[in-house]
């Protein structure tokens, strides 16, 4: 009897786990940095390559960091939220351009917006890498303590801002999930 | 001509390799092998499916360089594989390290193999426990008396 049953069970397993995975989120990677020191950088700001824009500025109150670029076209979606969640002047967002065109970027800003209380030039993409940034747009939340308390990789909404990052801002909740997102590219 | 076509693409292929990465050689060959290693052995995260050393995306280049550097600057190839797994996770690398969430994937070998030897030791011993008649001689079981045909 049970060498009829064994395949039966086997492929009801098999369902299982298909079951599973089909809801999991395989496309964002959990971040390391969770919990740990956010890294230090100093650089160049866009606007100015003679001025510095660095993370000590910043040390002692919570701030975030966005990171974008001109060639990044999920960026441009979310700008919008970024400028409305600017003009909330809850917390401050600190650009980090990645990888990008000075001219370009600045001319971005200008075209659209600037929601960055400060942008950093990373043309070498050194800063990101100490970030762990695989794409853009990905925005991180720093605490007062100068820890990472949470990472959204996709462009950014309301809705997230408001569930995800806005409680976390105002005191500590407890993390099940300290990652978000859901890369279209 | 066959051959001729598989020169072609093996051309094809090399020229494909040599672009990807434009950094120059190691003047130590040894160096240059622990580069390729280590290259070979670190997820471009961007781009999933390939390694850094396969990847032509600016943060595959970005992290080769990276790569290149703490190798100049004396790091083992354990301290890099922190390095980046400190930066991207568990999931940069290609051999995952033993945790609470990869255990299931380093011991599902092992798993199957002991499987299929349970259903092997079982399937042999009933077969070898069917026919208790046979001598003990090199007839696998066959009776003697059809033995009578054999050459």
């Amino acid at each position: 009897m049970w060498r009829y049953l064994l395949p039966v069970g086997l492929f009801a397993a098999l369902v299982a786990f298909f079951f599973i995975g089909i809801d999991r989120d395989k496309e964002t990677l959990p971040s390391p940095l969770i919990g740990k020191p956010a890294p230090q950088f100093e650089l160049t700001a866009v606007h100015d390559p003679d001025k510095k824009v660095a993370s000590s500025t910043y040390a002692g109150k919570p701030y975030v960091l966005n990171v974008w670029a001109t060639w990044c076209v999920a960026c441009r979606q979310e700008h919008k939220t970024l400028l409305e969640i600017a003009s909330r002047k809850e917390v401050p967002i600190v650009g980090l351009d990645w990888k990008d065109d000075r001219a370009l970027a600045q001319q971005w800003l200008q075209q659209l917006g600037n929601p960055y209380a400060e942008t950093a030039f990373d043309d070498e993409g050194r800063v990101a890498i100490d970030w762990g940034v695989y794409g853009a747009p990905e925005t991180f939340l720093i605490g007062a303590d100068g820890k990472v308390l949470f990472k959204h990789i996709a462009p950014m909404t309301m809705e997230v801002w408001e569930r995800e990052f806005l409680p976390r801002i105002n005191g500590p909740v407890a993390d099940k999930r300290a990652v978000t997102g859901a890369r279209t590219e | 001509m066959k051959r001729w076509v598989a020169v072609f693409l093996l051309a094809g292929w090399m020229q494909l390799a040599g672009a990807i990465d434009t950094g120059p050689a190691f003047a130590d060959p040894a160096q240059q092998d622990r580069y390729e290693r280590i290259i070979h052995d670190l997820r471009c995260v961007q781009c999933r499916g390939q390694s850094i050393a396969d990847s032509n995306v600016g943060l595959a280049a970005d992290l080769r360089r990276q790569v290149r550097e703490l190798m100049a600057a004396g790091k083992s190839d354990v301290e890099i594989m922190q390095y980046m797994r400190d930066r991207y996770g568990d999931y940069v690398l290609y051999n995952p390290p033993l945790n609470s969430s990869t255990w299931l994937l380093w011991a599902a070998p092992l798993i199957l193999v002991g499987a299929g030897a349970v259903v092997a030791v079982i399937v042999i011993r009933r077969k070898s426990k069917l026919p208790e008649d046979g001598d003990a001689g090199e007839d696998h079981g066959v009776p003697a008396a059809s033995d009578t045909g054999a050459p």
